[in-house]
């Protein structure tokens, strides 16, 4: 085809279109970042994803800083000011965000629900010397820097893996079936990863009755997994072993129910599989998972009021992970700044290596951090989908109900 | 590995890039004839699914039955965008045109963000979890009705521009501009009018994408990406290439997923782009300049 005559010698290149190609990718979507900073209080930067592809969780969490105000009101905390950033789900934007946050006044930083995320502001924070409370992150290397300024209230992805693995093998007990082969299916980001090297070095030690049949890593972002649920399918696995996020577990039930394969049980250990958006998308194919992770003690009075308060700002919405570590991160940074008296950075940094929070929420004795910035004593727990509802099943102390097992069938569910 | 994996995996691979392909198509046949980058591609094919989304959860309406009126919008809009947006860049040099599609794609995609809010959103048709058994394969449902759908439309498309004196009159503008306006044609009109219609073509596309995978804002720059990979590797202007590129990144990452590492889909994909830049510049069905 010819060129237009008016455009004379300017051509459309190959690394024309590359560079506006790039300046599109790159640009992706401007911020939209909403700042609220008042004096005299505390400034807590809570940085989530809330847009990208985490964009589902990250808004999640955020339920977790709006009910949080009128409870630390209870227990008689001082207010905080809350300072909302938006990490686009990019471990680039969280850094970014970080250092601007604390440009704009913040005292404390809060976040990122994701490891990647929290690894980029954990480095800010310290090089800034400005507190920053991990609520949800488990990649274990962000607590091994000998970091001072940086706090994690979340298990390691050891942690999770033991405690998976012992309340695993408490369910298989409990109903006298085991699967004998597993297909590991993980993320390919930070925490997948982080998981995936967890397995090697912990599995060993709890002798689980099955074996690894084939590991599968997958792209967090990819918006087809049927390749890799194929995959899966014909390693003839009895049960499948997952790491992952909210929209790729959707994307994998789905496929699940489109390729016919009804494992004897989905054993997830991380997020996705009790997230509200999973059980509201999938009705009652979102039934029978079981999910191995940080939760709360319900037997916990506080537990009681962050349900209650939860349910009164935003009805029907189950209380899960996000919501609990998500609260008490706000609570250690609202607790050290009542000790400490202060917003300086190191009287605040200092406070909240003191915490010792036995009112909470998180299963365990309750918010204390060891040398390394770590609550090494937090316990997970299993949980299962019922009906739109989640009930816990293992341990047995923090038990509500029993496990449902195997998997029902996706094609006789009605 | 059972055998019969390899035969499921490939067909999933063609059906979805049928898909890709369509969406491409609108790439390649605005560039083919107007010679303008869309770089707002992948946002508008976003603003497709989103409509698609809207009509189901409000009216219930089917993607499938909607996809022709959502082409019909998205012709609206691109006829009005090029008319009166790109139109008077048309002459000026490329990195303007660039730039004004790039802030049109942040403009959307905020847009979309403002109005939908950032969660996922997807469409759950009554067949949204069928699949077919044909012997030993597993046939998605939705993503045959989206890829035999996809062939309709660009089978129109394709006799629209074979067929019709329209059809020949914006070939025309595309082979001889001088020509076109020596012999009287209504260029600026014709753009307008091919705009349009690469804009309809992914609308269509985005109606059935909505069928297929949850729709979220941010979604626009990696179909961007994926529609111009896809327009390269077939060809720059190529509509059977934009076809024939999106069937074989389909498969590609499909197999690439299946003999390596799903992780390294992406990979797969680059290469081929890589080798096809090397070979054969022009792409697969793409003529020399």
């Amino acid at each position: 085809m010819n060129r237009k005559p008016h455009m004379g010698d300017k051509r459309i290149t190959r690394r024309t279109m590359t560079a506006g190609l790039g300046a599109s990718v790159v640009a992706g979507i401007a911020p939209m970042n909403i700042v609220r900073a008042q004096d005299a209080t505390l400034k807590v930067g809570v940085l989530l994803p809330r847009s990208g592809a985490q964009a589902g969780i990250g808004q999640d969490c955020q339920r977790g800083v709006d009910i949080t105000p009128g409870l630390l009101k209870d227990l008689g905390m001082p207010p905080l000011q809350i300072m909302n950033g938006d990490t686009e789900t990019s471990v680039e934007v969280a850094r970014s965000r970080a250092e601007k946050m604390i440009s704009d006044g913040a005292q404390v930083l809060v976040g990122a629900f994701d490891s990647g995320q929290s690894t980029a502001i954990a480095q800010v924070a310290e090089q800034k010397g400005i507190p920053y409370v991990i609520n949800i992150a488990a990649a274990p290397q962000i607590t091994e820097q000998g970091y001072k300024f940086v706090f994690r209230n979340f298990p390691t992805a050891g942690m999770i893996l033991a405690d998976a693995f012992a309340n695993q093998k408490e369910l298989f007990e409990a109903t006298g079936a085991a699967p004998k082969t597993v297909v590991f299916m993980h993320v390919n980001d930070t925490f997948g990863t982080a998981m995936k090297g967890g397995i090697g070095a912990v599995m060993p030690k709890f002798d689980m009755p099955y074996k690894i049949v084939d590991t599968i890593a997958y792209d967090p972002t990819a918006r087809d997994l049927s390749v890799e649920v194929a995959k899966a399918k014909a390693t003839g696995a009895d049960a499948l072993l997952m790491v992952s996020r909210l929209n790729d577990a959707i994307l994998i039930t789905r496929e699940l129910v489109k390729q016919r394969w009804s494992p004897m049980a989905i054993l997830s250990m991380g997020p996705g599989w009790y997230e509200d958006q999973y059980l509201k998308t999938l009705g009652k194919i979102a039934d029978g998972p079981l999910s191995f992770v940080p939760w709360y003690d319900p037997n916990k009075p506080m537990s009681k009021k962050l349900d209650e308060a939860l349910a009164k700002a935003h009805p029907g919405v189950n209380l899960n992970t996000n919501h609990v570590y998500t609260f008490e991160a706000l609570l250690v940074a609202a607790d050290a700044f009542k000790r400490a008296r202060s917003t300086d950075p190191k009287a605040l940094a200092d406070a909240i290596r003191q915490t010792n929070i036995t009112d909470n929420v998180s299963p365990g004795p309750g918010i204390q951090f060891n040398e390394k910035g770590q609550n090494d004593k937090l316990k997970d727990s299993a949980i299962q989908n019922r009906a739109g509802k989640l009930v816990t099943v293992a341990p047995k102390v923090a038990a509500n109900a029993k496990v449902e097992w195997p998997l029902q069938p996706y094609d006789r569910r009605g | 590995m059972p055998t019969d994996i390899y035969l499921n995996v490939a067909v999933s691979g063609v059906l979805t890039g049928l898909v890709y392909g369509l969406m491409a198509l609108g790439l390649s046949v605005i560039f083919g004839v107007v010679r303008v980058v869309n770089f707002a591609h992948g946002e508008m094919t976003t603003v497709a699914m989103y409509l698609a989304v809207v009509l189901f959860a409000t009216l219930g309406l089917d993607p499938l039955l909607m996809m022709l009126p959502i082409a019909g919008v998205l012709f609206v809009f691109g006829y009005a965008m090029q008319r009166w947006l790109i139109n008077p860049f048309i002459s000026r040099p490329e990195h303007s045109q660039f730039i004004l599609l790039v802030a049109v794609a942040i403009i959307l995609a905020n847009g979309l963000l403002i109005v939908f809010g950032p969660d996922a959103r997807s469409v759950q048709t009554s067949y949204a979890f069928d699949s077919f058994m044909i012997g030993p394969l597993i046939v998605d449902a939705t993503k045959t009705f989206a890829g035999a759908a996809a062939i309709a439309v660009a089978a129109a498309l394709f006799a629209f521009f074979r067929f019709t004196r329209l059809g020949t009159a914006i070939r025309a503008c595309a082979d001889n501009y001088t020509g076109a306006q020596v012999v009287g044609l209504n260029v600026p009109r014709l753009y307008a009018l091919t705009f349009g219609l690469g804009a309809a073509c992914v609308g269509a596309a985005g109606a059935m994408l909505a069928l297929i995978t949850d729709v979220t804002p941010p979604l626009g720059p990696s179909f961007t990406l994926l529609a111009f990979v896809i327009v390269i590797v077939g060809g720059l202007g190529s509509m059977p290439g934009a076809l024939a590129g999106g069937i074989l990144i389909g498969v590609v990452a499909a197999m690439a997923g299946l003999f390596y590492t799903p992780s390294a889909k992406g990979m797969f994909v680059f290469a081929i782009l890589v080798l096809v830049l090397l070979f054969r510049p022009q792409g697969i069905f793409g003529r020399r300049a």
